[in-house]
């Protein structure tokens, strides 16, 4: 969990700065279209199995990153999503621009979903996303603040 | 049983089979997405009568073997081009979820 300020710093390069033996990725997440949405957490997937990462990790990873990007185009217009692929964990930083969580608490628990009907009518809105991402994650962090944005922060280790 | 043999035998209509191959172990049935993100395993056969594009994200990420539309649905509009890129099989039946999963689970 250490790194994780420093990956919010170091939001520009495609490569991991100083930190040498890491690969990064990073992908804007446009928060407009429903029909690309996932696309992020696909292509990771395929990234990951290339670079040889155990499967289970590989799973885990996307689903949470999955979680996550969805709720960006959801809830927050879109936004940044970064993996970074260490020797033994995976760190996925996804930051938006984008309301911000008034309640974490609440929007952690099991069934809580502000998503409006015509999102519901997708299959989305269960209320399942960040207990997934909390799940399917060895750490998470929740940064948000109303009206500037939410950056989710999460490690699986491997 | 592989994908291909399960739609055969149970009548159910493949719309597109990129993996026919692939081998169906056990099932899941959900149409609430994050749900299914959190329970459906590898390999499943997974019943729903969600039909917009996110399936096809949903199936890549949990590694499905098929989704199997349930209740007569159809995908959407683009749905089968964009699996068939992606390796996802995708097959339809009339029969009501259960009775889809059912026939599943017999078959298997
Ligand atoms: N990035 C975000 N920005 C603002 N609010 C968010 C963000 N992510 C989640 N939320 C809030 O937290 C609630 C719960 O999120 P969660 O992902 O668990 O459920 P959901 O997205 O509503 O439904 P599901 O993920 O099951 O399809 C959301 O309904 C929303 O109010
Ligand atoms: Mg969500």
């Amino acid at each position: 969990m250490r790194p994780a300020v420093c990956f919010i710093k170091a939001d520009s390069s495609e490569t991991g700065s100083d930190m040498s033996d890491s690969v990064k990725f990073r992908f804007d997440v446009d928060g407009s279209n429903f029909t690309t949405a996932g696309q992020a957490s696909v292509q990771v997937k395929k990234n990951l199995r290339e670079l040889g990462i155990p499967a289970e990790a590989i799973r885990r990873v996307s689903i949470a990153m999955y979680e996550g990007e969805i709720n960006m185009v959801i809830h927050a217009h879109g936004g940044v999503a970064e993996v970074e692929v260490f020797e033994d964990k995976i760190v996925i930083v996804l930051s938006d621009t984008g309301p911000g969580i008034p309640n974490i608490e609440l929007a952690m628990k099991e069934g809580y979903s502000t998503a409006p009907d015509n999102i519901r009518s997708l299959g989305f809105g269960a209320g399942m996303g960040l207990p997934n991402m909390k799940r399917y994650t060895d750490g998470m962090k929740i940064d948000t603040e109303l009206g500037k944005g939410t950056t989710i922060t999460m490690v699986v280790n491997f | 049983m592989t994908v291909k043999e399960l739609c055969e035998s149970a009548g159910f209509s493949p719309i597109c089979l990129p993996d026919p191959e692939r081998e169906v172990e056990g099932g899941y049935c959900g149409d609430l997405l994050s749900w299914v993100m959190g329970r459906a395993k590898s390999g499943q056969a997974w019943v729903t009568i969600m039909s917009n594009i996110n399936i096809a994200a949903v199936a890549t990420l949990c590694d499905t073997s098929v989704i199997i539309l349930s209740e007569g649905v159809m995908p959407d509009a683009g749905v089968a081009e964009a699996a068939e890129a992606r390796g996802i099989n995708i097959a339809a039946t009339e029969l009501p979820t259960y009775e889809a999963a059912v026939r599943v689970s017999q078959l298997i």
